[in-house]
């Protein structure tokens, strides 16, 4: 555990590329569009005083941390029965959950919304496999709305949400548990009372990286909410390519930065980077 | 282990166990008293903390039947024996303050908040932790967790407490004081206490018996006084404390006890010297060997050759060889010591007939 100077030099000589590219292609185009939000289309806070008063933006806004929140509640809850099975299965069953969780690493974001599209769509499978058995006789719409938007979002995130999950899950001590049990405790109330409570730094990291990653969805959202469910990130789009809108765009990414800035410092107050991989 | 506030009267009853082709457990019987504290004493892979497990309902025994209070309990699964248990290392529960922690097995007995909080407080003050009650575990010492898991394992006063080597994290001075505590609390509470070590006086100081383990099987089972004074056999002799073993030859019975020839002279033990023989080893502590310039008529005694002391403060502690080459040790007064090493090769080392006892010819 040795860390001497030597050492730390080395460290940042390491680092100093990435930092660099960094700083080229995201902390100084950045500045210009932190510059246009108070220049475009005149001098001023015009841009900031819109985002009070536009309904449009604000109900984007709502929207957007609404559909945030409930992937962030799905991906957590659907990941957590995943990590258990994969820290805590048999062997056969950790191989399977293995399988689930690095899968969809390997298909790209795209590919699997127009995946999503094709299953939900008011003549894909699931509409026709329904209608088929007869339990439904309308199709459902399942795409082009919020509903799709929350499925495939939530799909993309569970992987990312599984990571900090296990981490915790891997560091509890099994004779907690033993005690637990030992003490009278039923393998339920060993589970909520204890088993949860121990894996806190894990949900919380988990939680605010979907919620991070949710708030700055593109694609996703673009696909499968069909231009009716539009969140920030295709917002601030349209400002900019669509309507020569570019202060108002330059103000909106401006404040989502500083939102996400805001909890990535609380993310880090929880838990450590390396409890997240 | 279910009747709260009762001792509980435990019976093993040829428990075995395998994990795959290893042998952990093999047909162990013993009856452990009501209100008894025995200790399971053995090296690390001797089986005493699988049979603490399987006591726990932790680890399913492969064989054997396991009673408490004349109940078959060997399907019953932990939760339901309810034995207290303090783990190595403790196992708190990290996410609870001292008061929850030992709050949380009533908490799932479901007792009226007004009883938990009259029995936790109770508890708390028994051992010694008033003003600690809103700490969370890491904010205390390895003494205080210890206590806290203690409190947590008694206070629903289970019918026995079961304890894994609860003293190992403990620095030395910080052991004592809490094996002290440990026994007032077995005195207190009058719970059967089941202890796992594998420091032989720590487990000689606590217990009213010791059982030793080794490979898998329970080897003897008896007082302090009694395994240490007379082990059933060689392996015991040597884990219960330093000994020494000399040749004996031509062995027969004789007036309550046995003769034998140690290098030419005669030697003779008291108590029952089992199935005698032929050649045995002799075995004496080296306490109760002291060193003398003659053996007089009749005495128990070996001609020696000190080789080596080293001084221990209170006392040296010599080495010495017999003439047909034993290796002695013993622990006498300095100057008898400086003496002894003085004379050269001249030396007698003497014993009471009855602190000597036989152990079998080779092996175990």
């Amino acid at each position: 555990m040795r860390s001497s100077l030597s050492d730390r030099t080395g460290a940042a000589l390491l680092m100093a590329p990435l930092l660099l590219f960094l700083v080229l292609a995201y902390a100084w185009p950045f500045l210009g569009v932190v510059k246009w939000s108070f220049t475009l289309p005149t001098p001023g806070l015009g841009q900031y005083d819109a985002l009070l008063t536009d309904d449009l933006v604000q109900s984007v806004f709502v929207r957007t941390l609404r559909i945030a929140a409930i992937v962030t509640i799905v991906s957590v809850a659907a990941a957590y029965a995943i990590t258990l099975i994969w820290v805590r299965g048999t062997p056969a069953q950790r191989l399977i959950a293995e399988f689930c969780i690095l899968v969809p690493f390997w298909i790209s974001v795209l590919t699997r919304a127009f995946g999503w599209v094709a299953l939900l769509s008011n003549r894909g499978l699931i509409n026709t496999w329904l209608q088929a058995i007869g339990f439904i006789s309308e199709p459902l719409t399942l795409v082009r709305n919020e509903f799709g938007v929350i499925v495939g979002m939530t799909h993309f995130l569970i992987p990312f949400a599984v990571f900090p999950l296990a981490s915790a899950m891997r560091s509890l001590d099994d004779r907690v548990l033993l005690a637990a049990r030992g003490l009278g405790s039923s393998r339920m109330r060993t589970f909520w009372s204890v088993f949860v409570p121990m894996t806190r730094s894990g949900i919380i990291g988990s939680a605010l990286i979907v919620f991070v990653f949710s708030l700055g969805f593109f694609v996703t959202p673009a696909i499968l909410g069909g231009g009716r469910s539009v969140m920030v990130a295709e917002l601030i789009y349209l400002r900019i390519f669509q309507s020569p809108d570019w202060g108002l765009g330059a103000a909106i990414s401006v404040v989502l930065v500083l939102f996400v800035g805001a909890l990535m410092a609380l993310l880090f107050r929880y838990i450590r980077p390396k409890q997240l991989v | 282990m279910q009747q709260p506030g009762r001792a509980a009267e435990i019976k093993a009853n040829g428990i075995g166990k395998s994990f795959g082709s290893f042998r952990a457990l093999d047909n162990l019987t013993l009856d452990i008293g009501r209100g008894e504290f025995l200790t399971l004493l053995g090296p690390s892979g001797s089986g005493k903390t699988t049979f603490l497990m399987i006591l726990a309902g932790f680890v399913q025994p492969t064989e054997g039947r396991l009673f408490s209070d004349g109940t078959d309990i060997t399907d019953r699964p932990a939760e339901q024996r309810a034995a207290g248990m303090v783990f190595q290392g403790y196992a708190l529960f990290p996410h609870m303050s001292v008061e929850q922690n030992i709050a949380f097995p009533l908490k799932v007995r479901k007792k009226s908040a007004a009883e938990i909080k009259k029995r936790v407080g109770e508890m708390i003050e028994r051992v010694g932790l008033v003003g600690h009650e809103k700490k969370l575990p890491a904010q205390l010492s390895g003494g205080q967790q210890q206590r806290v898991a203690l409190a947590r394992a008694l206070v629903f006063e289970p019918g026995v407490l079961l304890l894994d080597e609860p003293f190992s994290a403990l620095d030395k001075s910080l052991r004592g004081q809490m094996q002290a505590e440990m026994k007032r609390l077995h005195q207190e509470t009058g719970t059967t206490f089941v202890f796992v070590t594998h420091d032989q006086s720590e487990a000689l100081a606590l217990s009213s018996r010791v059982a030793i383990f080794n490979h898998g099987k329970l080897l003897q089972v008896g007082a302090p006084d009694e395994v240490y004074d007379r082990p059933a056999n060689r392996f015991v002799a040597e884990f219960l404390g330093e000994i020494n073993m000399l040749p004996l030859k031509g062995v027969r019975r004789a007036d309550n006890g046995a003769t034998g020839l140690c290098e030419d002279r005669a030697v003779s033990l008291r108590g029952n010297p089992g199935s005698v023989g032929g050649n045995a080893i002799l075995a004496i502590r080296p306490e109760y060997m002291s060193i003398a310039g003659e053996a007089s008529a009749g005495e128990n005694g070996v001609a020696a050759t000190a080789t080596n002391s080293t001084y221990l403060g209170a006392a040296t502690r010599l080495d010495l060889t017999t003439r047909q080459g034993a290796k002695v040790t013993v622990s006498v007064p300095n100057e008898v010591a400086a003496a002894a090493l003085s004379k050269g090769n001249s030396v007698w080392l003497t014993w009471p007939a009855e602190k000597g006892f036989l152990l079998p010819d080779g092996g175990q």
